[in-house]
């Protein structure tokens, strides 16, 4: 694409298509359908962190009056183990129906056991307190160091690491053991002047979504069945439900409502294959919600880690040598996102010399889900906090060693390729050159500096844009809407045709009206499926062209389109849009245009964040008085929404560095499960957020776009977690940083 | 056990309707009257989505049953704004780009009404205090205050 391109429609932040139903209570979530004759279903969840079935009776509790159907495991049909396809994150076909539905073994204190749908939720809720059920209680493992130690109980008898050089004889909670490597690395710390090394933790964290998991479905008896749901993919959700029931895809119909959050914890599946389980026995439609306990202990959360990172520079600033060890929890079941961890940890810095090496650990809590840039939070975390450490030995300011050794075009990545125009310099030279940088820090502040990196992805995207005969047209895309995507698509496809974006409206195909489109997930939306948009646009340009062509006996080359209207280059005739939907009849049928890609070139969204924080050293409270976030758009299409996905990951970042983790009693036992005790940020905790869009276009995309809804989540936690250390002088190692933690830093005893 | 019959006014319409005794107002409002624009998020009056008021104060339908609401004037987002019109405060959260997911809004627009009919001219400060109750996951807020600031500007300059 040209860089001095101008645009008619994009860079402006319209009013999102979507908004008056938004604002007015009429958008319809995953727990707002109803249908006639429709039940109610509720879940059973193991009380116990770790323990065997010994024995299951749900026949008081189906004998209850109004209770119409049970569901447990043995329901489900028999499956070959294989991996499925969902979103960000991974699950085999058995662990997923074991997640659904425990078989014989339940891991984590919340686990789903039976589901029963009743007349009335609460007539469900009664019968759940009938189910006959003997545990045998076992010993959790509640940390990635007593999962990995000698002795330690093990989850899965048929677990056996994978990765080792030698194929291991007994079994592990280590599912996985893996490496990356470049250059020489003892070469690379001879060559260091300085070294600097530290070890980190970091909790437990859930995604947060204000909507708990939700759906209404129907099972029909000819066998085509309707799930509603609030997912981030529901093609997702109907590859996912199909496998594990054993039905056609064509015979599963997903709709995905208006979803209330996800952050990648809506990318895998919970109640949908339960509540059709509970439709087929019952003949009846039913609804599951889940309450706030059970999302919270049943569902999401992001991987807590234990990490040790080293890194040694020359005097001169040069960084010679990064090493590093992850260790991530996966939860009940293995597929953590360490992988993106190791792949993410150094790689906003072009240094010659890496190792990392990964462990994906199973341990008795649930099983982890996508979590915003999954994995990265987590290991660029340590990084930064060391070169923010690293900088303080050179005595270098820690956005000019930054600099100095910043990833840029043509640096080799550890996971394999070089990078094209990346936006890693604009956005330092954004953070070094705003005002919040030069402000001056007052008494008990400190200031911490980071930057992020997440790859961004791409993937298949379908869209169909019908037009009307009175000019106005229908976008049918397949990637749900999270957070105003539809704005962006109406403007992209607006752009391409040379119309006004209000004549266009966005809508969410389900799975029957729109071939399929990969989640919306890994920043692709306003990449991909805006892609695939422009494509569908663009053809729908030409078609327009042809028919004008046709009217006027000239060739379609001999068309021009400018402004939304049909111009004949060897006459004076002009047709607009409209007149050419509204002869349409005469000249071929109507008009819909088609793009369906599977997009290559997401460009990586780096981001730099500066936050400085106040210590109140009587009782370790810390207040986030100035935040500033930068990033790289490629190009921003509504620069609120931009803005806003920089100032939501920011402050989702803030929330995890400062107070949000999972608090587990000693028998494994959460807690914590609820909005009051896992306290994410809510407006009093916080100041204004900054938001500097950096604009470094990415080639890939026609009008330059980079994804954006990830990298801003990865910064916070070093920017938080430095600025904190800044403050008091005393090193951070463990997230979060709550009052206790901060004052017994402050007092020596951390 | 028999169900209950209730006489209220919602949104200033004369409302009748049948409920168990344990059901919440927010279960009425949303699977007795289908009344689903005030949304759930928690059940336990700890993120105010389910924010509506109860002869004018404001409150979480979660946390009142739905036998309290006899012979209440009970306010939900359905009494805002009209097909036709919307509120200043429903433009401005519109104009500021002031909700991604769009969840926590209808409760967010009942509490900003809320906030302005008992101070028409908060302080930043104050306008984050207000709506502390009314949880965020994916804005961070800045523009949620903005657009209530902004809005609390409009409506006294309209006044």
């Amino acid at each position: 694409m040209s860089e001095a391109r101008e645009f008619k429609y994009i860079g402006q932040s319209t009013i999102r298509p979507d908004g008056f139903d938004k604002v007015t209570g009429r958008a319809n979530y995953g727990a707002d359908l109803s249908l006639p004759g429709m039940i109610w279903g509720k879940i059973l969840r193991s009380p116990h962190a770790h323990a065997i079935i010994k024995r299951l009776d749900t026949s008081r509790a189906e004998a209850f009056p109004g209770v119409l159907a049970v569901a447990t495991h043995s329901d489900f049909p028999s499956v070959t183990d294989q991996a499925i396809e969902s979103g960000e994150g991974s699950l085999t076909l058995l662990d997923l129906a074991r997640n659904v539905l425990a078989k014989d073994k339940v891991l984590y204190h919340g686990h789903a056991i039976v589901a029963i749908a009743a007349k009335t939720s609460a007539i469900a809720e009664q019968a759940l307190a009938l189910i006959d059920i003997e545990y045998e209680v076992l010993k959790p493992v509640m940390d990635v160091r007593e999962a990995m130690a000698a002795g330690a109980p093990i989850l899965h008898p048929d677990m056996f690491t994978q990765g080792l050089a030698e194929k291991p004889t007994t079994a592990s909670n280590v599912a996985t053991r893996l490496e990356y490597k470049m250059g020489d690395i003892e070469a690379g710390f001879k060559d260091a002047d300085v070294v600097v090394e530290r070890e980190f933790y970091t909790p437990t964290a859930h995604q947060g979504y204000i909507e708990p998991h939700a759906c209404t479905v129907r099972f029909e008896k000819d066998g085509q069945s309707m799930i509603w749901c609030s997912t981030q993919g529901h093609f997702d959700v109907r590859a996912s439900t199909a496998k594990l029931l054993a039905m056609d895809l064509g015979k599963l119909k997903v709709i995905a409502s208006e979803i209330g959050g996800g952050f990648g914890g809506k990318t895998t599946v919970y109640l949908e294959p339960v509540a059709l389980i509970l439709s087929r026995k019952s003949g009846r439609p039913v609804k599951m919600i889940m309450d706030r306990d059970e999302v919270f202990k049943a569902t999401g959360p992001g991987s807590a880690t234990r990490s040790w990172v080293k890194i040694g520079a020359r005097k001169d600033g040069t960084i010679t040598a990064m090493q590093g060890r992850l260790a991530y929890e996966a939860g009940a079941f293995k597929g953590s996102p360490v992988m993106m961890g190791c792949m993410t940890a150094f790689t906003p810095y072009a240094v010659s010399n890496m190792y990392i090496e990964g462990f994906d650990v199973v341990v008795n809590k649930a099983k982890v889900a996508a979590y915003r840039a999954p994995g990265a939070p987590q290991a660029e975390f340590a990084v930064e906090m060391l070169v923010n450490e690293l900088a303080v030995k050179l005595g270098r300011d820690p956005i000019d060693l930054r600099l100095q050794n910043a990833a840029q075009e043509g640096t080799q990545t550890i996971y394999g390729p070089k990078f094209k125009r990346v936006g890693l310099v604009e956005c330092l030279e954004a953070a070094r050159d705003s005002k919040h940088y030069q402000q001056a820090l007052a008494a008990n502040q400190g200031r911490g500096v980071a930057a992020g990196f997440w790859f961004n992805v791409g993937g298949q995207s379908s869209v169909h844009i019908n037009m009307n005969p009175d000019g106005t047209g229908t976008i049918v895309e397949g990637s749900p809407d999270i957070g105003g995507s539809r704005a962006s698509m109406q403007m992209m496809a607006a752009e391409a045709m040379g119309i006004e974006p209000g004549r266009l409206k966005p809508i969410i195909g389900d799975t029957e009206n729109v071939a399929f489109s990969a989640g919306t997930g890994g920043s692709r939306t306003t990449f991909a499926t805006g892609m695939a948009v422009i494509e569908a646009a663009e053809d729908v340009v030409a078609q327009m062209k042809q028919r004008a062509a046709s009217m006027w006996n000239v060739t379609a080359e001999q068309v021009e389109w400018v402004d939304g209207v049909a111009l004949n280059t060897a006459g004076e005739d002009r047709l607009s849009l409209a007149e050419i939907c509204a002869g349409a009849d005469r000249t071929g049928g109507q008009i819909s245009g088609r793009g369906n890609i599977n997009a290559r070139g997401a460009g990586p969204s780096f981001a730099v964040h500066l936050c400085d924080v106040e210590v109140d050293k009587d009782t370790g409270k810390v207040d986030v008085v100035r935040y500033t976030a930068v990033q790289d758009a490629g190009k921003a299409i509504h620069p609120k929404y931009v803005e806003g996905q920089y100032q939501g990951g920011a402050v989702q970042g803030i929330g995890w560095a400062l107070n949000e983790e999972y608090i587990y009693s000693a028998d494994g036992l959460l807690e914590n499960a609820g909005f009051l005790d896992y306290r994410i940020p809510v407006a009093s905790d916080l100041p204004m957020i900054d938001a500097i869009i950096v604009e470094v276009p990415n080639n890939f995309h026609p009008y330059g776009v980079r994804g954006v809804g990830e990298s801003g989540i990865i910064p916070p936690l070093a920017a938080v977690g430095y600025a904190v250390e800044n403050a008091i002088g005393v090193p951070v190692t463990d997230l979060p940083l709550s009052p206790p933690r901060v004052f017994n830093l402050i007092q020596g005893k951390g | 056990m028999a169900k209950l019959h209730i006489t209220t006014s919602i949104n200033g319409e004369a409302t009748e309707f049948l409920c168990e005794p344990h059901e919440t107002l927010l279960d009425v409002l949303r699977n007795d009257l289908q009344m689903t624009g005030t949304k759930e998020g928690c059940g336990s009056g700890d993120c105010g989505a389910c924010s509506v008021t109860v002869d004018g104060r404001l409150t979480c339908a979660c946390l009142v049953l739905g036998v309290e609401a006899a012979g209440r004037e009970i306010g939900t987002i359905e009494g805002i704004g009209s097909s036709d019109k919307l509120s200043v405060i429903q433009e401005k959260f519109l104009e500021h780009a002031a909700l991604q997911c769009g969840i926590c809004t209808p409760g967010l627009v009942v509490s900003t009404q809320a906030l302005l009919e008992q101070n028409p001219n908060p302080t930043e400060a104050e306008a984050r205090y207000f709506l502390a109750g009314n949880l965020c996951r994916c804005t961070g807020y800045d523009k949620i205050i903005r657009a209530v600031l902004d809005a609390a500007a409009t409506m006294r300059g309209a006044a």
